[in-house]
């Protein structure tokens, strides 16, 4: 190819987990931000090795929470006395201990969507193609390999120097990932 | 002090001399593998009791509810008492996937992806009974609160309309959370086969994961929270099923110990479901070293746990109804003993209470053939206790010049014949096509997984010292 293509970034392959959470926290005090580790299972420590902060998944998942249990009590509350009022054995229109099962599941249903859709958004995901399938050892990333990519969009991105920094850090092998 | 203390190491979750690759290779090459035999021919058994099913449900329709034998008082029968074994048998696989997740079992890494599958072919088998059974089925969505022409909304006072809400959202919930956790897995599929086509498709499906710890960091999240959502809403969807009994005012429903004696009855008989399967699976597609004894030993120590909390509720049924003091609550219970439905009453006491008797010696609870044969004798026990619950309740209530008895017609019996071929077409194409143990949660059991692994000289590590 010529040399005129762009580059996303730097791929490193590393043996083991524990070698590629070293490196990670190499990467991270070296002062990179636009890097990534690609394992084929979540390793523990990882989020502090990388310097990641907590997700926010958390506070959308409440958000919708809250939203279902608004929504369930308003429903309720309306349909059975304003929309459809109906006497049934003396109870009273707004009979709130009745509305708890439903308002419950609507909690939890809200819930569980919002935990779906907002992993999805947090991890940019669905996307039919990603730069870093270009590479051609990746697909080892979800059987036995243990990856490091530091992006070309990175300020201190320089291939040369990334690429000896790298291999500096431990990597066995080091591909240039095509953008 | 003396230095008399020695630690005892947990057993390893996976047997054998695996690495990540041949555990990769282990589970994603089945689908990939020439489609065997026996395969067509369950398929083939499995479509045949689906499409006797669909005849019965279209007859059923066409008909009315006339075609089962229900009766006046008998008005609940088959339908529910199917109805309430399949939510059953579901929960089992979220506790599995859900429960036994917080509590940090790492041993259901091996089981709950096919568990939480046969979580959903269940809760859809579960479903069509309560559909089914309102006789108008063309008007059943009056049971959701849909604007309609008649202005006319559900009424949420009705335990059965809780239930509605329930089950539905439990077969969503089940199902998100069994997609996200496939989505990795998917991934390693997508990495691995050779067919154009099959690669497009499971690549769609992984939605463009790539593994990358920015992935990860929120899907754990994610699937943490899912779990427990997932916990509360299982307890409650069995509560709920026990409510449509409990609150009403027949003797021998009306009693306030239905859910939990439904939660434990539930999950003892989707244990003894997971067994039934994984048993046969793991034999089929050489998973021993997955599913190992260890594991069918401690499930069978839960089903000996929720056996004996069964067995507990229908002895404090007997109790309350005497220390109750209500006439009509005590002649149900020695009527259901010794009354025109004991042979159904003594069947559910052998299978349920005495059955799993066995797994108190451990012998027994490794070894495979009893537990499998356990699982089927249990399964059927917890049919009849269902039966025996609704059946029993209705035919002889308050008026003695009412009271009745149900025999089933063959609607009824090929109708439940026919949602196991419903079960077992999405299974075994669940089995065909889709990983069907967790790849990636498999991996991160494995003690390689552990960066502190390679640091106390285990690994063959370059440079982590």
């Amino acid at each position: 190819m010529s040399t005129m293509q762009k580059t996303y970034g730097i791929l490193a392959e590393f043996a083991n987990p524990a070698d590629l959470m070293d490196a990670a926290a190499e990467v991270r005090d070296a002062g990179f931000k636009h890097f990534d580790t690609y394992s084929p299972f979540p390793i523990h420590g990882m989020d502090d090795a990388m310097g990641l902060k907590p997700s926010k998944l958390g506070w959308i998942v409440l958000g919708h929470g809250i939203f279902g249990l608004l929504g369930g009590v308003a429903l309720q509350s309306w349909a059975m006395s304003i929309a459809y009022p109906m006497h049934i054995s003396g109870k009273p229109f707004l009979n709130f201990p009745a509305f708890v099962p439903v308002a419950f599941a609507l909690v939890i249903l809200l819930a569980a969507f919002g935990t779906f859709m907002g992993l999805f958004f947090l991890s940019r995901l669905p996307r039919l193609h990603q730069p870093i399938f270009n590479s051609d050892r990746i697909a080892k990333a979800t059987d036995d390999g243990f990856f490091l990519c530091i992006e070309a969009a990175d300020p201190a991105f320089s291939e040369k120097k990334t690429t000896d920094f790298l291999k500096s850090i431990g990597a066995t092998e080091i591909e240039i990932i095509p953008e | 002090m003396s230095q008399n203390t020695a630690t005892v190491p947990d057993e390893r979750l996976v047997k054998g001399n695996h690495d990540f690759a041949s555990i990769t290779k282990l589970i994603s090459d089945i689908p990939q593998e020439k489609t065997p035999l026996w395969w067509y021919i369950a398929f083939g058994i499995a479509n045949i009791l689906l499409a006797v099913m669909l005849a019965m449900v279209v007859w059923l329709i066409w008909n009315g509810i006339g075609v089962w034998g229900l009766n006046q008082p008998v008005g609940w029968a088959w339908d529910i008492t199917n109805f309430v074994w399949w939510v059953g048998i579901g929960h089992a696989g979220t506790l599995i996937s859900a429960i036994l997740f917080l509590f940090r079992q790492g041993w259901r890494t091996a089981i709950n992806r096919f568990a939480e599958a046969m979580t959903i072919f269940a809760v859809m088998c579960a479903g069509l009974f309560p559909a089914i059974h309102v006789g108008r089925i063309w008007t059943i969505y009056w049971i959701f609160p849909l604007p309609n022409s008649m202005q006319l909304w559900p009424n949420f006072n009705s335990p059965l309309l809780w239930d509605v809400f329930a089950v539905f959202t439990y077969l969503i919930v089940s199902t998100l959370f069994w997609y996200v956790g496939l989505v990795p897995d998917l991934a390693t599929m997508r990495d691995r086969v050779k067919g154009k086509i099959s690669k497009m498709v499971y690549g769609a499906f992984a939605l463009g994961w790539t593994g990358g710890n920015r992935q990860w960091q929120h899907y754990e999240k994610a699937y943490m929270i899912l779990a427990g959502l997932a916990t509360p809403l299982v307890l409650s969807v069995h509560t709920i099923v026990s409510f449509d009994f409990a609150v009403s005012i027949i003797p021998g429903w009306h009693t306030t110990i239905f859910p939990p004696y439904f939660v434990a009855g539930a999950i003892f008989s989707g244990f003894a479901m997971v067994l039934t399967l994984m048993i046969i699976s793991r034999k089929l597609y050489g998973l021993e070293d997955i599913m190992t004894v260890d594991h069918i030993e401690k499930m069978n120590i839960i089903i000996l746990v929720t056996g004996m909390m069964v067995g507990f509720a229908y002895g404090m049924e007997f109790f309350i109804a005497w220390y109750g003091g209500f006439e009509y609550e005590k002649f149900i219970f020695i009527n259901r003993a010794l009354g025109p439905y004991a042979w159904a009453y003594w069947t559910m006491i052998t299978c349920n209470v005495i059955a799993p008797q066995f797994f108190w010696v451990k012998k027994f609870r490794r070894n495979v053939t009893l537990t499998f044969i356990l699982s089927i004798v249990i399964n059927i026990g917890m049919w009849f206790e269902r039966f025996v619950i609704v059946v029993s309740s209705l035919a002889t209530d308050y008026l003695p010049s009412s009271w009745g008895y149900f025999s089933p017609t063959y609607v009824d019996v090929l109708t439940y014949v026919g949602t196991f071929g419903l079960f077992l077409t999405f299974f075994l194409l669940f089995l065909r096509f889709l990983p069907m143990v967790a790849i990636a949660e498999i991996k991160a059991v494995l003690p390689q997984a552990n960066p502190a692994y390679y640091r106390s000289g285990n690994g063959n590590s370059s440079k982590s010292d």
